[in-house]
């Protein structure tokens, strides 16, 4: 699946189902199962549908009428004071960045007697 | 290269590759260099129904379950295994190049357990595999994917007996 078309078309992926959302919903929208639901059918069905290499299948879904998002696609929720001029994207922190402080202690008591094979790489 | 299902009376497609070059233009970084694969990919034929089929999900959006390590966003190419069954609420999520309020909201817009899971219930896919596989895409280094967390990542799927591979990127 892709909602980022020109980025797809560079790497040639095998099959791709493109998703004309905004990014950050490449599977949809937030509690609209319906939607979702519809969605991943159509991808799944692109298995079948596309029949050589590269081909891009584009979904019906449409984001809204209105094409507004079009012109701020890679706006974010990035606060003024962490970004860095035009610069969409937080700043790259190397270390875990949880999205709570209670994740934090609950990894770390878990893995406090060492890994537990399933955070592959991150021991 | 062909498409199928195309609209031509909405919106063009954002091109997110252009946008990129002309953000770091403008914050004098030297440009992107964007993964340009011009050789026909490799191809393997579906030969199994949708409704016999064995489905493994693999989603770059940054998802962890709450108890494992979360991605940091410097380069991270680790990878988690992550139960199909878990519920929503135990799933986080975190990255550092979109807008993660939505996926936040609810995880199912970047890691779409629970509409494949309705759809295996409707009999309209066979199965998800037992496990699923996620990491933080914003990984810089095309190498560092290519040659350590790709291949890793396909001998996961291999070992779950998948017939296919859904990729779920950001």
């Amino acid at each position: 699946m892709t909602s980022a078309l020109s980025i797809t078309r560079s790497v040639a992926a095998p099959r791709a189902a493109f998703v004309d959302f905004p990014l950050g919903h490449t599977a949809g929208k937030p509690h609209r199962p319906e939607l979702q639901r519809e969605l991943m059918a159509e991808a799944l069905a692109a298995f079948h549908e596309l029949q050589s290499p590269a081909e891009i299948r584009f979904l019906s879904q449409r984001w809204s009428r209105d094409e507004s998002w079009r012109q701020n696609p890679m706006a974010n929720s990035a606060s003024e004071t962490e970004r860095a001029g035009s610069d969409f994207r937080t700043p790259r922190r190397d270390t875990p960045q949880y999205q709570y402080s209670a994740d934090r202690v609950e990894a770390e008591n878990r893995h406090r007697s060492g890994g537990c094979g399933t955070c592959v790489g991150a021991e | 290269m062909s498409a199928i299902g195309e609209r031509n009376e909405a919106g063009k497609p954002v091109d997110y590759i252009a946008l990129t070059r002309a953000t770091y233009d403008e914050l004098g970084f030297p440009p992107y260099q964007w993964v340009e694969n011009r050789e026909p990919p490799p191809w393997a034929p579906v030969d199994v129904a949708l409704e016999d089929a064995s489905l493994c999900v693999i989603a770059s959006g940054g998802i962890y379950r709450c108890g494992q390590r979360a991605f940091h966003h410097k380069d991270d190419a680790s990878y988690r295994i992550i139960d199909t069954s878990t519920p929503p609420d135990e799933l986080r999520v975190t990255h550092f190049a979109y807008d993660l309020k939505d996926a936040r909201e609810d995880p199912n817009v970047v890691f779409p357990l629970e509409p494949l899971r309705k759809l295996v219930a409707e009999g309209c896919l066979g199965s998800l595999t037992s496990q699923a596989f996620t990491f933080m895409g914003g990984i810089y280094s095309a190498r560092k994917v290519r040659e350590e967390l790709a291949p890793e990542l396909v001998a996961q799927v291999r070992d779950q007996r998948a017939d296919l591979a859904l990729l779920v990127p950001v």
